[in-house]
């Protein structure tokens, strides 16, 4: 069976500055994919560019389908979306508003579907329904950009760094959400600062350092490494130190 | 100063202030949109004044035409974007909308005018006329360049006013027209004559600001043009097209326009450059409301109409030179108000 998303040799430059180097990528059916690394890998490059709003060269395939020719608003019609950092929602319109134009794409009857699927995942956003967005919590405003993606019933779900800034039960929350969404059918592609907790829920895991993946494979696999374990979820014991190095 | 008189300029300044009203709200909602400063509003209104006073004399507007030749252009601009995927949809949309439409409209026009010559039929027509060069102007002019900087734009509009007001000059001619009342009622209110046209200017910009109203608080696209306009990335990102909104944009900015020309032309005369002028009043109106504020710029176009026709009456030499001045302490406390802006970012 074909990878639902399949990133192949896709470089990414800002003018003259390469920042991200032929990196190649899967993300399977009913799979959380996760790319951890330092501040500055080229994370987030690499996820605005899938979404399109980065120009890349190299093959973008999405259901084994090439859309690297296709602009944001035809990747999204195709299923792919993105929660951006920093949530881009709309700050003057109601949560209501928010998750209504989140399926600005869909029709009306599924709208009504998903509008009762997200506020069971986010209780929290129907019981602030009227308030508006600019007004909500760092975590809430998290849920909102999560829902109003959601609403768009998407296929595969990018998240670019969705616990930053937030308190750890929040944080717990949201992490506890994404492994519901696998369940329901959505793939997720997650990209964290938070590695511990990443690695703990993926299935799948790149490790990004300057614009180039150092490691890939099975979550399980990459977080034994033992490069990872001292670079990235801190000194498990005086074992792991020398054969890191 | 008697009450008459007092009664008189208050009701000349809260009509054309109402009229303001309405090209500042257009003016706002193109750039809260789009980043277009829509100096060719102004056109939009000589556009739509002038074809509907050439359609009550029975002859065929030249903006018919030019509304065919542009359609033909954006075609064009349509074709050129599509040539690395051709699919069948897309393709027979640009032709409905490019072609179709436009010679129908033209053919409407050719065929009505002189035949049947009623009020309703000829703003139909000048409307539908407006609209479709609003649409194409947006195309060839704007869409292409929509990414660029807010400046970049400015200069845009700036070519566009001119080059309208060129093709208006063509047109119309260089004699000014007038066209026929929407309403020939009068009536007096104690010493004031209140006229059916004054009345109905007020009831049309009433009506369309609750119209715009419950269009944006209410409907799927309204709401779509309020999300572009607050997060344009944001927006995209749930698949609302920039270029929509943009289309939805200068479609109501045009057919607003071409409505407060319609309006204007029995009450003045005008001529093929006036429309830049009376644009430019609606303007100071949005600057006040900081291009953002929808309430602020209608108060602030009732403003504009009521200090024009008070310096009207006392220095009317130095009319629009006092209207003009209100924009300056407006940007010196706004820019004593704001903070530093980077001139580089949008």
């Amino acid at each position: 069976m074909t990878m639902l998303l399949s990133v192949s040799d896709v470089s990414i430059s800002y003018g003259k500055v390469e920042a991200v180097r032929s990196v190649s990528l899967d993300v399977g059916r009913d799979e959380i994919a996760t790319i951890v690394g330092a501040n500055g890998a080229g994370k987030t490059t690499l996820l605005n560019a899938v979404m399109g709003i980065l120009p890349q060269h190299g093959r973008i395939a999405f259901d084994g389908r090439d859309i690297a020719g296709l602009d944001i608003e035809d990747r999204v019609a195709a299923g792919l979306s993105l929660v951006p950092e920093h949530r881009e929602l709309f700050g003057t319109m109601s949560v209501a508003d928010n998750l209504l134009l989140g399926a600005f794409r869909r029709p009306r009857a599924s709208a009504a579907r998903a509008f009762e699927r997200v506020y069971a995942l986010f209780p929290r956003l129907k019981e602030r329904r009227q308030q508006l967005a600019g007004t909500l919590s760092g975590g809430e405003q998290q849920m909102l950009a999560m829902g109003r993606a959601l609403m768009g019933e998407p296929r595969l779900l990018m998240l670019d760094e969705p616990s930053l800034g937030l308190a750890p039960l929040i944080v717990a929350d949201i992490f506890r959400t994404i492994g519901e969404l696998r369940a329901a059918g959505v793939s997720v592609l997650l990209v964290e600062q938070n590695a511990r907790a990443a690695l703990q829920i993926a299935d799948r895991a790149y490790v990004m350092e300057l614009g180039g993946f150092i490691l890939s494979g099975p979550a399980d696999t990459v977080s034994a490494d033992p490069r990872v374990i001292a670079s990235y979820l801190g000194f498990q014991g005086e074992a792991a130190a020398p054969s890191a190095g | 100063m008697n009450t008459t008189i007092l009664l008189f300029l208050l009701q000349d300044g809260i009509t054309n202030g109402a009229i303001y009203a309405l090209l500042g709200l257009a003016l706002v909602l193109v750039f809260a949109v789009t980043r277009v400063i829509l100096i060719p509003q102004g056109e939009f209104i000589t556009y739509g004044a002038l074809s509907y006073a050439t359609l009550a004399t029975g002859q065929v507007p030249g903006t018919a035409r030019l509304a065919v030749a542009m359609g033909l252009v954006a075609l064009g601009f349509d074709l050129f974007a599509a040539r690395k995927s051709w699919r069948p949809g897309p393709l027979a949309r640009a032709l409905a909308v490019d072609i179709v439409l436009p010679v129908t409209v033209l053919a409407l026009t050719a065929g009505l005018a002189g035949r049947i010559n009623n009020v309703p039929v000829n703003i139909a027509l000048s409307l539908l006329v407006v609209a479709l060069i609003g649409l194409f102007l947006y195309r060839i002019a704007y869409q292409p360049i929509a990414h660029t900087s807010v400046l970049v734009l400015l200069i845009a509009s700036v070519g566009c006013h001119l080059a309208m007001q060129g093709f208006g000059l063509v047109f119309f001619g260089a004699e000014g027209l007038r066209g026929p009342a929407v309403s020939d009622v009068a009536m007096s209110l104690g010493p004031l004559q209140v006229t059916g046209q004054s009345l109905v200017v007020y009831g049309i910009t009433a009506a369309l600001i609750v119209a715009l109203w419950l269009f944006f608080e209410f409907t799927k696209y309204g709401k779509a043009l309020r999300a572009t306009a607050v997060n344009r990335l944001g927006a995209r990102l749930v698949g609302i097209r920039t270029t929509l909104s943009g289309q939805i944009a200068f479609l109501l900015a045009s057919v607003i326009g071409a409505i407060s020309g319609i309006l204007i032309v029995p009450i003045t005369t005008l001529y093929y450059d006036t429309g830049f002028i009376v644009g430019l009043k609606g303007f100071v109106a949005a600057i006040v409301g900081g291009l953002v504020s929808y309430p602020l710029t209608a108060v602030a176009a009732i403003g504009v109409g009521l200090v024009e026709a008070f310096s009207s009456f006392y220095a009317s030499n130095y009319k629009e030179v006092i209207v003009f001045t209100l924009i300056i302490p407006v940007l010196v406390l706004r820019s004593l108000a704001a903070p530093d802006v980077d001139e580089e970012k949008d």
